[in-house]
């Protein structure tokens, strides 16, 4: 079973801006919807808090691990850690990868981020809920699977 | 439901089996079903399939009610909705994100 979150995303941009718009404190700042107190520097915290419409009082936090200039930006964090009533701390954080690749029409991003193993199983992204999944049906799949392969 | 806070870990543990996955695949169609239904069927002894489904009951993927002399097992969908929600909740904010990304480089 799927334990990781991998996402790809084609961007008109050059390597070299989207690589400032990921690493660059401010720049990541803006889209990503958190305000940081300082640069991203490898293995230290990052500190700041969330700027989502109605989530300021949530304090971001993450660990960089590595910036291999226009390949690979990392950090571990809890993921999308919002409830103040949770202590994160105590849990194992997930490992967030952005790899950039040179596309003809610009990059190609790969996230991927994983870890997930050791997540409570209570565990919910409160404030952000989303509609219900289909399990059911992503059973029916994994059944037709199994018989077409058995 | 109660605040009880159960590890994922197990859960995926318990479904990287092809034999258990495929018990699963059997189960979430709804029937319980016995031992000897499960293990029809299966090149397996009826002592491997039991130890593997006594696997995917620890993890709660899967119950054991009695049905007179009889155990049945059933599928327990809890478990795995819950990771399943989880996950999609926190892809979806990620494709938020990506997607906020993509139009503030593309600007």
């Amino acid at each position: 079973m799927d334990h990781r979150i991998e996402k790809r995303m084609e961007l008109k941009a050059p390597v070299s801006r989207v690589w400032r718009a990921l690493t660059d404190h401010h720049e990541f700042g803006e889209w990503f919807r958190v305000k940081l107190d300082g640069p991203f520097v490898p293995g230290q915290i990052s500190r700041g808090h969330i700027t989502y419409p109605g989530y300021e009082h949530v304090k971001w936090e993450a660990v960089v691990q590595k910036m291999d200039p226009e390949r690979l930006f990392s950090f571990t964090w809890h993921p999308y850690s919002v409830d103040p009533k949770i202590d994160y701390s105590k849990e194992t954080p997930t490992l967030v990868e952005f790899r950039l690749e040179k596309t003809a029409s610009g990059t190609l991003l790969l996230l991927t981020e994983s870890g997930f193993d050791k997540i409570p199983a209570d565990r919910r992204v409160e404030a952000f809920r989303m509609n219900d999944g289909g399990w059911a049906e992503q059973m029916k799949n994994i059944a037709s699977h199994v018989a077409q392969k058995s | 439901m109660t605040a009880k806070r159960r590890a994922h870990a197990p859960v995926f543990a318990a479904l990287g089996d092809a034999t258990r996955l495929s018990l699963v695949a059997k189960l979430c169609a709804g029937q319980p079903r016995s031992i000897s239904q499960l293990t029809e069927g299966s090149h397996l002894t009826r002592q491997a399939i039991t130890k593997h489904l006594r696997v995917l009951e620890r993890a709660e993927i899967v119950r054991s009610v009695r049905a007179g002399r009889e155990s049945l097992f059933e599928f327990d969908p809890e478990p795995m909705e819950e990771i399943k929600k989880y996950l999609d909740s926190v892809s979806e904010l990620w494709h938020q994100a990506l997607s906020r990304l993509k139009a503030f480089v593309e600007r």
